[in-house]
């Protein structure tokens, strides 16, 4: 390892700020992006299931009528 | 050569397919660019100009790289969906141009955030950033056009026309540092000269690119199947994969 201790990686020999800044926003915003992506998927699930019931529930009011 | 691609039109094969990549190219994303990025940070040497500061190249590169060759795929893919009508180019703009927004952001961010200490400014409205950022605006074009109609093939067309238009802007980005006085440095790596950097700075660095190569595969496969998913929430495959109410509808 290049550097002596955790606390000289924080650090960073002086531009702790700028190159953490980097790496923790960079990682923020794909972190961002695929969490919304699973969530997108989450809820493209409960429209099918709502949709599933929705269909059910008219061919039961379909046969009740006929 | 068409009979064979032909069967990869179907949504539900493209799909499958995808579910059956994405394990396994999300892993590699993982392993690659994580064992890259601590490769770089915290075992490549200091840079004996920069010092530790340069370290920021590591995810800098790679997104500003992706940034560009993601607008290319998202404009091949345009021209596909144009020429050929095929339905699943346009389905893949709504998947791809995300991901490259995102990696042009961070391209962006980092790149202020490494200019701080090194120009001694955020941000300076030279050629390469300038340009960088019109990028972002496409990005963001497309995106916006593309859910903006009612009518979803109208609004995959105008997005893909706008992706095919903003294309001129690749070749500026990558040759404004060349063609203008800029703050930003030339290029880092070229195909066909060996990079002004040493191994041991190098290769860290490939990692770090090969990693997001992986990165950007998985983030678009996933949307990808997103679209897909959204588009044929109807259609009797997605009953087959999403839900066992199904058996008792088909009873009714």
């Amino acid at each position: 390892m290049q550097f002596d201790s955790w606390q000289a990686v924080i650090e960073m020999g002086g531009y702790g700020f700028y190159v953490w800044l980097s790496f923790g926003v960079s990682f923020l915003a794909i972190g961002v992006l695929a969490v919304q992506g699973l969530r997108a998927r989450t809820k493209l699930e409960r429209a099918f299931k709502q949709e599933q019931h929705r269909q059910q529930r008219l061919a039961r009011r379909h046969r009740e009528v006929s | 050569m068409w009979r064979w691609l032909h069967p990869y039109a179907k949504p539900e094969v493209v799909y499958h397919l995808l579910g059956r990549w994405l394990p396994w190219v999300a892993g590699a994303a993982a392993l690659i660019l994580g064992g890259g990025l601590v490769w770089g940070i915290l075992f490549a040497p200091a840079d004996y100009q920069q010092g530790d500061s340069y370290r920021i190249i590591f995810i800098h590169v790679p997104a500003a790289m992706f940034s560009m060759s993601v607008y290319v795929g998202l404009a091949i893919t345009a021209l596909i969906g144009r020429v050929w009508q095929l339905k699943m180019a346009d389905w893949a703009l709504a998947a791809i141009a995300p991901v490259g927004a995102v990696f042009t952001f961070i391209a962006l961010f980092t790149g202020a955030v490494w200019g701080k200490p090194m120009w001694g400014t955020w941000w300076e409205w030279d050629a390469r950033l300038t340009s960088q950022l019109i990028l972002l605006f496409l990005y963001i074009g497309v995106l916006a056009l593309y859910h903006a109609f009612s009518d979803n093939r109208t609004g995959a067309k105008a997005a893909g026309i706008l992706a095919l238009v903003g294309v001129i802007n690749i070749p500026i980005i990558r040759y404004s540092v060349e063609w203008w006085n800029t703050l930003h440095q030339g290029a880092t790596l070229t195909v066909f000269e060996r990079p002004p950097m040493a191994n041991s700075m190098l290769f860290p660095l490939l990692t770090c690119i090969l990693g997001f190569a992986f990165l950007a595969a998985a983030l678009i496969f996933h949307r990808m199947r997103n679209e897909i998913l959204r588009q044929e929430l109807h259609r009797p495959w997605v009953k087959a994969e999403l839900g066992e109410t199904s058996k008792q509808t088909e009873a009714v």
